[in-house]
């Protein structure tokens, strides 16, 4: 549990964040909150010869509107997400989803662009994300690039960020008025990853469902956008055959692995019965 | 007399004696962060440890290179096998009469075992020593389910006990065979199997656990080569144990080991045993000439320092249609691991499984258990239990369960129809221990009144109704469970640790003000020693609790005793203080009779002094005795107010208590949530009725955290898979129930005060009945046993295979 040697480096802008991480190259990772990489390292799993710490760098920190979207600085920390106003009534789902991660300690140091950047597909934020149709503002020696969260995971750890680049911003379209959401998530203690979670987010029209997006988290290497599930409960009035077509059609794409939170066939199970929870509690909040 | 003088009540107020919610006052130093642990403990030129660990279950070392590792600045000394031979330590004895390598000898024989340890000048620097080490293993197939263990082709665990068929227990039947214990008349239970109407018979686990406590175990070890002495600070239950351990294996002259224990983070039998760690770095200390301290972490603790239970018991009891039962069976197969290191009495191979037969009175029975060698960690400690007795309280309670079932009888009111009545005692079992005192129907009665019992099962009746017509998904378990725990280890003639015989002990001294220090032999680590026992004596001697300070963990200082583990510092220690303080008192009544100048018999104690039978006014308080005792004492008199006493207990005690536990689990998802728990404890006289209820409260979340998910796993090739907290299951504030605790009081006859210790009491009764809620939630869908630990994918996958989840 004793970390290897590494030189640590404050950078106070961001460009100078983006030059020591392209001149220091493979052996330099940028520090956020620190609460996946620190243990990696403790572990020697993971072995930096630099670590860049995000915290002194301008600008990252902070939630605001931008036309018809919510972009939130990546160094705003899960505590700031759950004392943000903003937050609370234009995207309460990311307010609840918040409140499910970890614990107070951990959300007071954890932070949203460490969270959906490091592509471990426990965390909570990358499947709500996608969700959400959010954008990943991606900045680099090369400048600044937008991507969309649905396409930047490829694998465990493992995305779409290029070498130097940081991800200092994610830019969350406003959600349709009157829509409805849930993120339920069945976990084994406070502080432990999904078992399984499922993310909605939907509208009604006239007792119908209208639009629906799912996302699911930790049932795969990365999380995962439940596009047929959705479509299985559009136009329905989410009876029970069109819950359950949906949760079978989730189950499909899901591919966990089986450890200590069960085997695989448990995992995908409760992932199926997430999904049909989430379904049930965002139509109830829908207007 | 005026308005000054204190009333009886008030005087008894300030004492702060037995029966007193008393604040702890450990606590005035934990709280603020002010305790002293061993790894707050620095010395000057002091060293840093940390071991090199096999990643392979059952290896080969074919070599071990130090070269790089000492190029490291800062790296100092790399120890092995090799240079332990040197002193003649490369191997140990165990507590259990085996043997164990301290540092890899040839061969690793479970992952993590500790093959080098690096010596740096910092923690730091000792990790990069580490990861210069290089190590060539050859893999060797490994050994892990214990139920193949003695198959005829299972692989040789243990090269250095060829050759060698009888064991510390006995003949041994294969290459990882251990030891077999038996106990019971095996003709007679026999016989009754023959004769029964109705038996049941049922392989009841309980899964491998880990004690946990938040503290690691740790050592700083100092060697002063100019004195020829060897100071080691430790995490140790039992401080004198482990001077006279090292004295015998280190043949250092014990006068010249100091041992001290300083503030415990937790125990829970962990800190019993004799660890490589706390070897090597004295081994270290002697070579380098400095303080080294070593100090665990989280994943060595989990997965290379002891372990708990292992146990998996096929159980068969014996009974008549009508429901009383006739005889018990139990067979054992123990996984010890690659070293039996077992911390057991020593003449006791699997503990004191022999009170298997619980509460019951049962007429014949039979019990024997078979050790095996397996590629996981050594261990087989007591968890938050005197020995083995967790095992034997789940093995019983469930069965008894199971026997209820399959009779159709509430299982409450089959085991009021088994009970040993309170007319019984003191009371034979059939495996040969005699119960002090009991009244288990009052207490099982108190619990059914006090929580509805029959409420509760009406209320089950209709929720499996509904459940049955798809009205719900969740179903209702009632766990009731009646433990009889045997604690106070122990009467000589019983028990003894490497021949030292379990006695323990307490000297008092009192001060000419009236204040005092006591010194016990046992060793607290959250227990609350420094609050309880300045209770006893308050009580004894009427000077008030806070004006004695009570002391342990320092051999120096202490006199010798066995420490802290299996609840028996009350039982035994508890018992030392009592006698200790009564031998003050009876000098302080020849002081007071002398001074009130009438006869002794004259005299009678009045809660803080003496006083002159049919003359009330004429008293003499104990504070002012403590002058007279040092400054004027009666002509011929020594000086002095102080005495010791070493206490050898008679018998064992036996506190008991009536459980349970309201479940409900959602199929679906195998959720549970405990909806309510009652936990009545009957622990003899009470000292501290917070710190008990504090006990209880502790030990309840840990037998919660075991019957619901805590485990330590393996896979099939012996990589731990729960080797930290994130799958290790240590229930937060969220997840810990709501504890509602009673009791009765049923003092122990054998025992001065009548105290029987309570410390584990809730765990060895909280475990049953979590897992029979759990069954008992699943018996109407036709299910006997589900093993545990019930996590919530397992209840799910017992759903499942009732056919009720798609």
């Amino acid at each position: 549990m004793i970390p290897g040697h590494f030189t640590y480096h404050r950078p106070a802008s961001m460009a100078d964040a983006i030059k020591l991480l392209s001149d220091l190259g493979e052996e330099a990772r940028p520090l956020a909150g620190g609460h996946s990489l620190i243990p990696m390292m403790k572990l020697r799993l993971a072995t930096p010869e630099h670590l860049i710490d995000l915290h002194a760098v301008e600008g990252l920190k902070g939630i605001r509107q931008e036309g018809d979207n919510i972009v939130i600085g990546a160094m705003t920390t899960q505590h700031e997400l759950l004392a943000s106003d903003v937050i609370a009534s234009s995207l309460p789902i990311l307010r609840e989803t918040a409140l499910l991660i970890a614990d107070p300690q951990v959300r007071y140091r954890g932070t949203i662009g460490g969270n959906v950047a490091n592509g471990d597909p426990g965390n909570d934020m990358p499947a709500l994300m996608m969700t959400l149709g959010a954008t990943y503002r991606l900045e680099g020696p090369d400048g600044v690039r937008e991507e969309a969260a649905g396409d930047f995971y490829q694998g465990a750890y493992f995305t779409s960020l290029e070498p130097g680049e940081i991800l200092t911003a994610v830019s969350v379209p406003a959600q349709p008025p009157g829509h409805g959401y849930a993120y339920e998530k069945l976990k084994r203690k406070i502080g432990d990853y999904a078992t399984a979670a499922a993310a909605v987010v939907l509208t009604m029209s006239g007792g119908k469902v209208a639009t629906c997006s799912i996302g699911l988290t930790n049932l795969s290497e990365t999380p995962l956008l439940a596009e047929d599930a959705a479509r299985a409960v559009i136009g329905t009035v989410l009876d029970d055959a069109s819950l359950k077509r949906a949760a079978e059609a989730a189950i499909t794409i899901m591919s966990p692995a089986g450890d200590g939170r069960g085997p695989v066939e448990y995992r995908k199970h409760v992932g199926g019965i997430m999904v049909e929870r989430a379904l049930k509690r965002a139509a109830a909040r829908a207007a | 007399m005026n308005d000054m003088t204190p009333t009886r009540e008030q005087r008894e107020a300030k004492l702060e004696g037995m029966g007193c919610k008393r604040k702890r006052v450990e606590d005035i130093r934990f709280t603020q962060g002010r305790g002293q642990y061993v790894d707050d403990v620095k010395l000057p030129g002091m060293l840093h440890g940390d071991f090199v660990r096999s990643p392979y279950a059952h290896a080969r070392v074919k070599s071990i290179n130090t070269e790089k590792a000492l190029k490291v600045p800062g790296v100092l000394a790399v120890i092995t096998a090799e240079t332990l031979k040197t002193v003649n330590l490369a191997w140990m004895p165990t507590l259990a009469g085996d043997v164990q390598m301290v540092l890899a000898d040839g061969k690793v024989l479970f992952q993590n075992q500790e093959v080098a340890f690096v010596v740096a000048t910092d923690r730091y620097t000792a990790d990069d020593g580490i990861n210069a080490v290089e190590v060539e293993y050859e893999q060797l197939e490994p050994q892990i389910d214990p139920f193949t263990a003695m198959d005829p082709g299972a692989p040789v665990l243990r090269e250095d006990l060829t050759g060698k068929n009888t064991g510390a227990h006995g003949p041994r039947k294969h290459h990882n065979h251990i030891f077999e214990w038996t106990v019971g008349d095996k003709d007679l239970t026999d016989a009754a199997f023959r004769k029964a109407d109705v038996t049941i018979k049922e392989m009841i686990s309980y899964h491998r656990t880990h004690p946990s406590p938040l503290e690691t175990c740790q050592s700083l070890c100092s060697f002063d080569k100019i004195k020829g002495e060897l100071t080691i600070y430790g995490t140790f239950q039992a401080p004198h144990v482990v001077r006279t351990v090292v004295a015998l294996i280190a043949k250092i002259p014990e006068h010249k080991i100091h041992v001290i224990a300083p503030d415990i983070g937790g125990g829970f039998g962990n800190k019993v045993g004799v660890y490589p760690g706390y070897v090597c770095s004295a081994v270290a200390s002697i070579v380098t000439g400095k303080p080294v301290k070593w100090v665990e972490d989280r994943i060595e603790n989990l997965t290379s320092t002891s372990f708990a239970r292992d146990y998996h018991m096929t159980t068969e009891i014996a009974a008549t249609k009508e429901g009383k039962v006739t005889g018990l069976r139990v067979h054992v197969l123990a996984d010890h691991g690659a070293f039996d290191a077992c911390a057991d009495p020593s003449k006791w191979p699997a503990g004191f499984m022999n009170i298997v037969t619980g509460s019951y009175d049962f007429p014949v029975a039979h019990l024997a258990v078979d050790g095996v060698y397996t590629n996981k960690a050594p261990g087989g400690v007591a968890y938050r239990c005197s020995f083995r007795v967790t095992e034997a309280a789940y093995c019983i309670e469930r069965a008894m369960d199971i026997l209820a079932q399959k009779l159709g009888m509430d299982p409450a009111e089959l085991r009021l129809k088994n009970f040993i009545k309170a007319e019984q005692f003191p009371y034979q079992s059939a495996l040969g221990w005699e119960y002090d005192s009991g009244d288990y129907h009052t207490a099982m009665k108190q619990m059914m009144e006090k929580v509805d019992y029959a409420g509760l099962r009406k209320e089950q009746a209709e929720k499996r109704e509904a459940f049955r017509r798809g009205e719900t998904r969740e179903i209702m378990g009632l766990g009731v469970s009646f433990f009889t725990e045997i604690v106070g280890a122990g009467p000589s003639k019983n028990c003894d640790i490497l021949g030292i015989a379990m006695f323990d002990s307490c000297e008092i001294r009192l001060h000419p003000t009236g204040s005092g220090v006591a010194r016990v032999g046992t060793k607290s680590q959250g227990q609350g020693h420094e609050t309880t026992w300045a209770q006893i004596i308050a009580t004894e001697i009427g000077i008030p609790a806070d004006d004695i300070t009570v002391e342990e963990g320092n051999t120096d200082t202490a006199p010798y005793g066995l420490g802290t583990y299996g609840s028996r510092s009350t039982p035994v220690a508890g018992a030392a203080i009592a006698m200790a303080a009564r031998k003050i008192k009876a000098k302080a009544q020849m002081i007071a009779a002398y001074k009130l100048e009438v006869h002794e018999d004259d005299l009678e104690w009045d809660i803080d002094g003496f006083r002159v039978k049919g003359l009330p006014e004429k008293v003499l308080g104990m504070k002012d005795i403590c002058w007279i005792a040092y400054n004027a004492p009666p002509p011929g008199m020594e000086p002095g107010l102080e005495a010791v006493s070493y206490y050898d207990p008679p018998n064992m005690t036996y506190p008991f208590g009536a459980y349970l536990c309201v479940m409900d689990i959602d199929v679906d998802t195998g959720v549970y949530k405990v909806r309510r728990f009652y936990a009545l404890d009957d622990c003899g006289t009470r000292i501290n009725p917070m710190i008990i209820e504090g006990q209880v409260h502790g030990g309840l979340t840990e037998a919660f955290a075991i019957a619901m998910g805590q485990e330590i796993r393996y896979d099939d090739t012996g990589n731990v898979m729960s080797g930290s907290f994130v799958d290790f299951f240590i229930p937060t504030a969220v997840e810990t129930p709501k504890w509602e605790t009673d009791f009765t009081v049923t003092p122990s006859p054998h025992h001065p005060i009548g105290a029987k210790g309570v410390g584990e009491s809730p765990n060895v009764g909280g475990v049953p009945c979590f897992s029979n809620a759990v069954n008992d939630a699943f018996s109407f869908l036709g299910s006997t046993h589900i093993q545990m630990p019930h996590d919530y994918w397992r209840n799910w996958q017992a759903a499942k295979a009732l056919g009720v989840v798609g």
